[in-house]
C-alpha cells in the first residue's frame, strides 16, 4: 500500500478513535456530575431526590451525637444558612467557622448529607481572607 | 525596612534586569551582558537566601513581631515544626517557590555555563522571568515580612493537624519538583527562539526534567502517607483539585522523559517533545495557581486569597506565548525520518505510553476543571467525583503498567516477531502464572480490574529482572565477574538505563498496592462500648478499655484496641483524639478544649500483607452537661485549676466511658504503595547520577571538538 495512504487511515482510525473517546467523557461527565450549590441557592432551587454539592462555612454551635452531626452551612458572605443531618467520618478539622463541602438531598425543611461526604478544607490553607 | 523585605526589593530589581541583559546580550553577541545575566541569578538565589534565613530565624526565634510568624507559630510550637512553619503560610510558601527557582536556575546556568551557549541567554531570560513574577507577588501582595505593632507577646501556634514529620518535607519536595520543571521549560523556549530544536537542549535539561519528575512524585506520596497514617478519614488519595494538579505535570513529565529518548536516538517526536515541556512547566504553574486562586473548591485552596487573578494573567500569558511560539517554529519541529516508523519497536511502545498518560493528564486536566466547564456550558457549576475518575484512570493505568513491561523488550527502529516473542515468552509467562496463582488463592475472577493490574505488573516486573539477567550474562561472559559484582558493573555503566528499568519496578510496587487496598479494602463504621468486639476483613477488634490524658497543648481521649484473628492475638492498637483549646475568648476554662481544633492519631498495624488502620471519635457530646456544669461553677480557672478541671473531665471518660465510634479498615499491602515509592526514588537517583569520568568525557569529547570547529569557522 502507498505508504502516504497508509499514514491517512492510521491518522483517520486515530481521530475517530480520540473523538469517540472524548464524547464519552465529555456524556459521563455531564451525567455523573452533581451541582455545586451555596445554601442560599440551595433554599432557592434544591428538588427533592435530587444530590448537590454543598459549600460554605460551618455556624458555631453545632451538635455531635456519636458518628451523626447536626450543623448548619452558611454562605461565605453570611446571609442565608441550612440544617444538615449528617453521619460518617467527621474530619478532624471540622469546626464552626471551617469551610465545608459535603454531599446532601433535600428532606423536608432539612438536607440530608451522603455518608462520609463532608470534606473541610486542608489544615495547611486556613489564612482568613485578606481585607475582611 | 527589614532586612528581609529589602532583600524582596533587591530580588524584584535584579530579576527584571538579569532578563533584559541576557536577551541584550544575546541579540547583540556581546557575550560581557549575557555573563551579567547569569550572575544575576546567582545573586538573585544569594539575596533570596538572605531573605529565607530571616523568616526561618524569625519562626525559629518566635519572633513574633512579623505577623506570619504570630499566625503560624508559638511559643510552645516544637522546634522541629517552628522550622517548618514557614511554609504553612501563603507568603512563606511564595518565598520558598522563589528561592528554589533561584537555587535550581543558578545549578542549571552554572552547569551549562560552558555550553549550550545559544540557548543559555534566553533560558535566563526565561527563568529570571519567573522570578520577577513571584517577586512582584511576594512584594506587592503577600509579604510574608509584613511587621506587627505592637508584637504579640505570643501567636496561635501551627496547625495541629500540620504537626507530621511529612509537612516537614512534603512541601519542600512539591516546590522542587513545581520549581525545577521551569528548568526543562525555559530551555525549549530558549531552543524554540534560536532555532536550535536538536536533542541538544535535551541532553543539558534531562536531569533537570527527572529530578523534577523525582521529586514532584515523592512529594504526592509523601502527602498521601500523611493523610493515611495521620487524617482520621482512612484514604490516601480524594481526587481533590489541588492533588490533580500535583499529578498533572508530573504525568506530563512521565510522557517527555520517555519520548526524550526517542528525539535523541532516533531524531523523532521533536515538536510532540517541545509540546510537552511547555505542558508540564505550564500545569507546574497552573498547580501553583489553583492553591491560591480559588476559582475551583478545594481542601487544599488558600481561603479568601487575592492572588488568582495575577496567576490567571500569567498563565495566559505563558500559554499564549509558548503556542505562538511553536506556530512559528513548526517547520523547525519537523522529525526529518517521520517516515521510518516500525509498529513493533520501542519508539512506538514509547509514543502509545505517551498517548496514554497525555490522555490520563487530559482526563484528570477535564475532571478538576468540570465545575468551570459546567458552569460554562450550562450555567451550573457541577462537580464529578472519585467514581468518574476511577472509570477512566483505571484502565488507562493498567494500559501502562502493561506498556512499562513491554518497552524494554523491544529494540530500537524494528523488532522481528520472531525476536518479540523470544522476548516477551518469559515475562508474559510469569504474569500468567501470578494472574492464575491468585485466582486459586482466592482473588475472585469478577475482581478483573485488579486481576489485570496485578498481571500488567508482574509482566513489567518480569521484562526487568529478565533484562538485568541477559545484562549480568554478557558482562559475566566478557570480564568473568560473579553475578552480585556483574550485577553493580552493569548498573554503573549504564546508570539512565537500568535506572530506568528500577524505576519501573517501583512504578509496578506501587500500582499493586493502589490496585489491591482500592479492590479488597474492608471498612466498618461500628460504635462500640469498653469488652465489645467488632469484625472487619476477618479480624476481631476488641474494644478494651477508653483511656485518657490530659497535657500542656491538648487533651486526648482515646481507646486500647486489641485485634486477634481466628483467637489468635495479632496487635495491640491504640487510638487518640486530641482536643486542642479553641481561641473563642467566651469559651469556660474546660469547654474550649471542645469547641477548638481536634485532630486524630490512628492505630495503625501496618505490614507488607494488610494495614489493619483504627481511629477512634469519641462521643464528645455525652460529655457536654458535665463540661457545661464545671464551666458554669469555674468560668475563670487558670492554671493548675484548670488542669485539675480537665483532668477530671479524663478521668470521669475513662471510668465511664459512653460508646465510641470506631472507624476500622483492613487495607491489603498499602504499604507497597510507600515501598514502591522508595524504590522509585532510588531508581530515579541512580539515573541521575553523572555517569562515570572516563564515560563522560568520551561523551563530552565530540561536543566540544564540534563547538571548538564551529567558534574557529566563525573566526
Amino acid at each position: 500500500m502507498d505508504p502516504r495512504r497508509k499514514r491517512r487511515i492510521r491518522l483517520g482510525v486515530a481521530l475517530s478513535a480520540a473523538v469517540m473517546l472524548a464524547a464519552g467523557l465529555i456524556y459521563t461527565s455531564f451525567s455523573a456530575a452533581s451541582d455545586a450549590r451555596t445554601p442560599s441557592q440551595l433554599l432557592r432551587t434544591a428538588e427533592s431526590g435530587r444530590s448537590y454539592q454543598l459549600t460554605g462555612k460551618v455556624v458555631p454551635g453545632y451538635r455531635v451525637h456519636g458518628d451523626s452531626l447536626d450543623f448548619r452551612v452558611r454562605d461565605r458572605a453570611g446571609g442565608s444558612s441550612v440544617l444538615v443531618h449528617y453521619t460518617g467520618e467527621i474530619p478532624d478539622p471540622f469546626k464552626g467557622g471551617r469551610e465545608v463541602i459535603v454531599t446532601v438531598r433535600r428532606s423536608g425543611s432539612r438536607f440530608v448529607g451522603q455518608r462520609d461526604s463532608l470534606i473541610t478544607k486542608c489544615p495547611s490553607k486556613f489564612s482568613a481572607s485578606k481585607g475582611t | 525596612m527589614t532586612l528581609g523585605r529589602a532583600c524582596l526589593f533587591l530580588a524584584l530589581a535584579i530579576a527584571p534586569i538579569g532578563a533584559i541583559a541576557s536577551i541584550y546580550g544575546a541579540r547583540t553577541g556581546r557575550r560581557e551582558w549575557v555573563a551579567v545575566g547569569r550572575r544575576s541569578v546567582y545573586a538573585l538565589a544569594a539575596v533570596l537566601t538572605v531573605a529565607f534565613a530571616v523568616l526561618e530565624s524569625a519562626f525559629l526565634r518566635s519572633d513574633f513581631s512579623f505577623e506570619v510568624v504570630t499566625t503560624h507559630s508559638s511559643i510552645a510550637t516544637p522546634f522541629f515544626y517552628k522550622a517548618a512553619a514557614m511554609w504553612s503560610s501563603q507568603e512563606g510558601s511564595l518565598l520558598l517557590w522563589m528561592w528554589l527557582l533561584s537555587l535550581w536556575s543558578s545549578l542549571v546556568l552554572f552547569l551549562t555555563r560552558r555550553s549550550l551557549r545559544e540557548l543559555a541567554p534566553y533560558a535566563t531570560a526565561v527563568l529570571l522571568g519567573f522570578a520577577t513574577f513571584f517577586g512582584a507577588l511576594v512584594v506587592f501582595m503577600a509579604n510574608p515580612f509584613q511587621l506587627l505593632d505592637p508584637a504579640p507577646s505570643d501567636g496561635t501556634g501551627l496547625q495541629p493537624l500540620l504537626r507530621h514529620p511529612s509537612m516537614m518535607i512534603h512541601p519542600p519536595m512539591l516546590y522542587s519538583g513545581y520549581t525545577l520543571f521551569t528548568v526543562p521549560f525555559a530551555f525549549a523556549v530558549a531552543a524554540l527562539i534560536t532555532r536550535r530544536t536538536d536533542a541538544a537542549w535535551i541532553r543539558a535539561t534531562r536531569r533537570f526534567g527527572l529530578a523534577a519528575w523525582t521529586f514532584l512524585g515523592i512529594g504526592i506520596l509523601l502527602g498521601a502517607r500523611w493523610s493515611w497514617s495521620e487524617l482520621g478519614w482512612g484514604g490516601y488519595w480524594a481526587w481533590d483539585p489541588v492533588e490533580n494538579a500535583a499529578l498533572m505535570p508530573w504525568l506530563a513529565g512521565t510522557a517527555f522523559l520517555h519520548s526524550f529518548m526517542v528525539q535523541e536516538k532516533r531524531g523523532l517526536l521533536k515538536l510532540w517533545n517541545v509540546c510537552l515541556v511547555l505542558g508540564a512547566g505550564i500545569l507546574a504553574i497552573l498547580g501553583t495557581f489553583l492553591v491560591r486562586s480559588g476559582i475551583l473548591q478545594s481542601i487544599h485552596a488558600f481561603g479568601g486569597s487575592t492572588l488568582g487573578k495575577p496567576f490567571l494573567g500569567f498563565i495566559a500569558l505563558l500559554v499564549l506565548g509558548s503556542v505562538a511560539l511553536v506556530m512559528s517554529r513548526r517547520d523547525d519541529l519537523r522529525s526529518p525520518e517521520a517516515r521510518s516508523y516500525s509498529p513493533l519497536s520501542r519508539e512506538s511502545i514509547f509514543l502509545m505510553n505517551n498517548v496514554l498518560l497525555v490522555g490520563l493528564c487530559f482526563v484528570i486536566f477535564w475532571g478538576t476543571f468540570f465545575p468551570l466547564i459546567s458552569e460554562a456550558v450550562t450555567g451550573n457549576k457541577a462537580s464529578v467525583g472519585p467514581p468518574w475518575f476511577d472509570r477512566y484512570t483505571v484502565p488507562l493505568a493498567i494500559g501502562l503498567v502493561f506498556f512499562s513491561g513491554l518497552g524494554p523488550l523491544l529494540a530500537w527502529r524494528k523488532t522481528t516477531l520472531a525476536g518479540a516473542r523470544r522476548s516477551l515468552q518469559g515475562p508474559a509467562l510469569f504474569a500468567l502464572v501470578v494472574v492464575v496463582l491468585l485466582i486459586v488463592l482466592g482473588v475472585p475472577a469478577g475482581k478483573w480490574t485488579a486481576l489485570a493490574l496485578f498481571g500488567g505488573a508482574a509482566f513489567a516486573i518480569g521484562s526487568v529482572v529478565q533484562e538485568l539477567w541477559r545484562g549480568v550474562s554478557v558482562r559475566r561472559a566478557q570480564a568473568a565477574e560473579s553475578p552480585p559484582v556483574a550485577l553493580v558493573s552493569i548498573v554503573r555503566r549504564n546508570r539512565r538505563r537500568y535506572g530506568g528499568y528500577i524505576v519501573h519496578v517501583g512504578i509496578a510496587l506501587l500500582f499493586v498496592g493502589v490496585g489491591a487496598s482500592a479492590a479488597f479494602q474492608h471498612v466498618r463504621d461500628v460504635r462500640l462500648s469498653p469488652g465489645q468486639t467488632a469484625r472487619v476483613g476477618g479480624y476481631d477488634v476488641h474494644y478494651v478499655r477508653a483511656t485518657s490524658s490530659v497535657g500542656p497543648e491538648k487533651v486526648s481521649l482515646g481507646a486500647v484496641l486489641d485485634v486477634s484473628k481466628g483467637g489468635k492475638h495479632v496487635s495491640t492498637l491504640r487510638t487518640t483524639r486530641g482536643y486542642y483549646p479553641s481561641s473563642d475568648p467566651t469559651a469556660g476554662p474546660v469547654g474550649q478544649y471542645f469547641d477548638g481544633d481536634s485532630t486524630t492519631e490512628v492505630g495503625l498495624k501496618a505490614g507488607l500483607r494488610r494495614d489493619i488502620w483504627t481511629a477512634v471519635q469519641p462521643d464528645i457530646g455525652a460529655m457536654q452537661k458535665m463540661v457545661d456544669g464545671i464551666d458554669k461553677r469555674f468560668p475563670l480557672a487558670q492554671g493548675d485549676t484548670q488542669r485539675f478541671l480537665l483532668t477530671a473531665v479524663s478521668q470521669r471518660y475513662v471510668v465511664a466511658p459512653p460508646p465510641a465510634v470506631f472507624r476500622l479498615i483492613v487495607s491489603p499491602m498499602v504499604e507497597w504503595i510507600w515501598l514502591g515509592g522508595i524504590v522509585l526514588g532510588l531508581g530515579a537517583l541512580i539515573a541521575i547520577w553523572p555517569p562515570p569520568r572516563a564515560q563522560r568525557r568520551h561523551v563530552v569529547a565530540p561536543s566540544w571538538s564540534a563547538r571548538l570547529g564551529r567558534e574557529l569557522s566563525r573566526a
